[in-house]
C-alpha cells in the first residue's frame, strides 16, 4: 500500500522530445513507477518548471512528494535509491563498477554532447573540427562497450540496461537526426561494431519503444535549429 | 589488517595547486586513509599519467588496489562508498538529501568554475559580463546554505563537511586569490555573509589547512595566467 501512495505522488515535468526527460522516463518505466507526466512547453516555459527548478531553468523535473529533484542523471539515482529494492538495479552494486557507470554517463554530458552540438551548430572548419572530436569521443564509447562485451556484457553496466545506457540512449534519437540533417556519419558502423550494436540491441528493447521520442518530430526540430544556427552565422 | 592492506593500496596522482586534487586529498584526509601521493608535474605531464587517465590526460588520478579512476566528483563518491563504514559520512543518507548534495557539487562544477575561471580571460565589457554572472552564481550558493537542510548548520553537508563543501573547498584558495588578481571581490561579506562565514570556517579547519594549496603559489600561478591573457589583447 505505501509503495502505491509514493508512486501517485510522482510527477515529471517536461517535453517528450527531450533527451533528459527520456532518461528519466527510461529509469521510471525500468522500475515500473507509475507518475503524471506534464508536459511542458520549450518555447513558453512554465511558472512550475521556472520555481521549481529556478537554478537551471529546465527540464526534466521531477516531484517526489512534494520534493524536487533536477538534473536527469541526478533523477536517475535518486530513483534507483528512493526504489532500491525495486529491480532492476540501475546502477552495479560494487563501488568501482559505480564509478565507472558514473564516469561514462559524465563523458556523455561532458565531451559527447558537446562535439555533437559542435556539428550541429557549425559550419565549415569549425563543424569539420567537431565531427572528428565527435567521431574520437563516440570511438572511445565503442572501446568501452568492447571491453564490456568482453566479459559477457551486452551493456555498459552488465547483461542489462544500467546507468550508463540510459545516459547514452536518451540521445539516440536526437543523434540520428543530426547526422541526418548535417549529413554527416558520426556513428560508423565499419569503425564502431560494437556501438552499432550496443544501439540497435537498445532499439530493440520493448521498454525502451514505448518511450524514445518521435524521431519525425525530433528530425523537426533539429532541422529547425539547424536552419536556426545555420542562417544565425550567414546573417554575420 | 585487511583494513591496512587496503589502504597501503591508495595512490593519488597530482599536483597540490590542482583544487580537483585538493578535493580528493581532503576526502581521504578526513576519512584517515593513508595513501600515496604521487607528485606529477603540470608543465610535462609523466606516460603513467597519460596512460592511466587516457581519455581526459588530467589529474587526479586515483589508484585503488589496483583500479583507476578520474574525476574528481566521482572520486569522491567512491571514497565514500568504497569506505562507508568509515566515519566520517561524505554523503547524506537519504536519497534526497543525497540527490541535493550531488546537484550542488555539480553546479560547483557546471556553472560556478567556468563563471570563476572565465574570470581570467576578460575585459572591459566582457569582463563585467562575466562578473555579474560569478556573482549570481554566488548569490545562489548563499542561498542553499540559508535554505532547506543547510539552514542554522555550519556546512552544505549539515554539522560536518560532506560532498559540497569538499566540492567548493577544493578550490577555495583560487577563489579568493582570483579576488586578489582580478581585483573584484565575488564574495562580499555584506552581501554573501553565510558563505563569507563558510569560507572563513573551511579554511581555518586544522585538518585541512595543510592540505589547502598554498596561497601564494596559487597567487602567482593565477596572476601569471591573467598576466599572459592581458598581453594578448589588443591594446585599447
Amino acid at each position: 500500500m505505501e509503495a502505491c501512495t509514493e508512486e501517485e505522488q510522482v510527477k515529471l515535468l517536461g517535453w517528450l522530445r527531450s533527451p533528459f526527460v527520456t532518461r528519466v522516463r527510461i529509469a521510471l518505466a525500468l522500475k515500473g513507477i507509475q507518475y503524471q507526466f506534464i508536459e511542458d512547453d520549450a518555447e513558453n516555459k512554465s511558472q512550475l518548471l521556472l520555481q521549481s527548478n529556478p537554478v537551471h531553468k529546465k527540464v526534466p523535473v521531477l516531484i517526489h512528494n512534494g520534493k524536487i529533484v533536477c538534473e536527469s542523471m541526478i533523477i536517475v539515482q535518486y530513483i534507483d535509491e528512493t526504489w532500491d529494492t525495486k529491480a532492476p538495479n540501475l546502477l552495479p552494486k560494487d563501488p568501482y563498477d559505480r564509478a565507472i557507470a558514473r564516469f561514462w554517463a559524465a563523458f556523455v554530458d561532458d565531451k559527447l554532447r558537446p562535439s555533437i552540438g559542435g556539428v550541429l551548430m557549425g559550419q565549415g572548419e569549425k563543424q569539420q573540427k567537431a565531427v572528428e572530436e565527435s567521431l574520437a569521443n563516440l570511438s572511445l564509447l565503442d572501446d568501452a562497450l568492447r571491453a564490456s562485451s568482453c566479459s559477457g556484457n551486452a551493456y555498459f553496466g552488465g547483461v542489462e540496461i544500467g546507468f550508463a545506457d540510459i545516459a547514452l540512449g536518451g540521445g539516440l534519437v536526437s543523434l540520428k537526426a543530426i547526422q541526418k540533417v548535417t549529413k554527416t556519419v558520426l556513428v560508423d558502423p565499419q569503425k564502431m561494431p560494437h556501438l552499432c550494436a550496443w544501439i540497435d540491441r537498445f532499439f530493440e528493447i520493448d521498454l525502451v519503444k514505448g518511450i524514445l521520442p518521435d524521431p519525425v518530430k525530433v528530425l523537426e526540430r533539429i532541422s529547425y535549429l539547424r536552419a536556426k544556427f545555420t542562417s544565425a552565422m550567414a546573417g554575420n | 589488517m585487511e583494513a591496512c592492506r587496503e589502504e597501503s593500496q591508495v595512490k593519488l596522482l597530482g599536483w597540490r595547486r590542482s583544487p580537483y586534487v585538493t578535493r580528493v586529498r581532503i576526502a581521504l584526509a578526513l576519512k584517515g586513509i593513508d595513501y600515496e601521493f604521487i607528485l606529477e608535474d603540470s608543465e610535462n605531464k609523466s606516460q603513467l599519467l597519460l596512460q592511466s587517465n587516457p581519455i581526459h590526460k588530467k589529474v587526479p588520478v586515483f589508484f585503488h588496489n589496483g583500479k583507476t579512476l578520474s574525476e574528481s566528483t566521482i572520486i569522491l563518491e567512491y571514497i565514500e562508498e568504497a569506505w562507508e563504514t568509515k566515519a566520517p559520512n561524505l554523503m547524506p543518507k537519504h536519497p534526497y538529501d543525497r540527490a541535493l548534495a550531488r546537484f550542488w557539487a555539480a553546479f560547483v562544477d557546471d556553472k560556478l568554475l567556468p563563471s570563476v575561471w572565465g574570470l581570467l580571460k576578460w575585459q572591459g565589457e566582457e569582463q563585467q559580463k562575466a562578473v555579474k554572472e560569478s556573482l549570481a552564481n554566488f548569490s545562489l550558493l548563499e542561498e542553499a546554505l540559508r535554505t532547506s537542510s543547510c539552514s542554522g548548520k555550519a556546512y552544505f553537508g549539515g554539522d560536518e563537511i560532506g560532498l559540497v563543501d569538499i566540492a567548493l573547498g577544493g578550490p577555495l584558495v583560487h577563489i579568493k586569490n582570483l579576488e586578489k588578481v582580478i581585483n573584484i571581490a565575488l564574495v562580499d561579506p555584506v552581501k554573501l555573509p553565510l558563505l563569507s562565514a563558510w569560507m572563513a570556517r573551511f579554511s581555518e579547519t586544522d585538518e585541512l589547512k595543510r592540505i589547502l594549496p598554498d596561497p601564494a603559489d596559487v597567487f602567482e600561478y593565477l596572476s601569471a595566467k591573467r598576466a599572459k591573457v592581458m598581453s594578448t589583447l589588443p591594446g585599447i
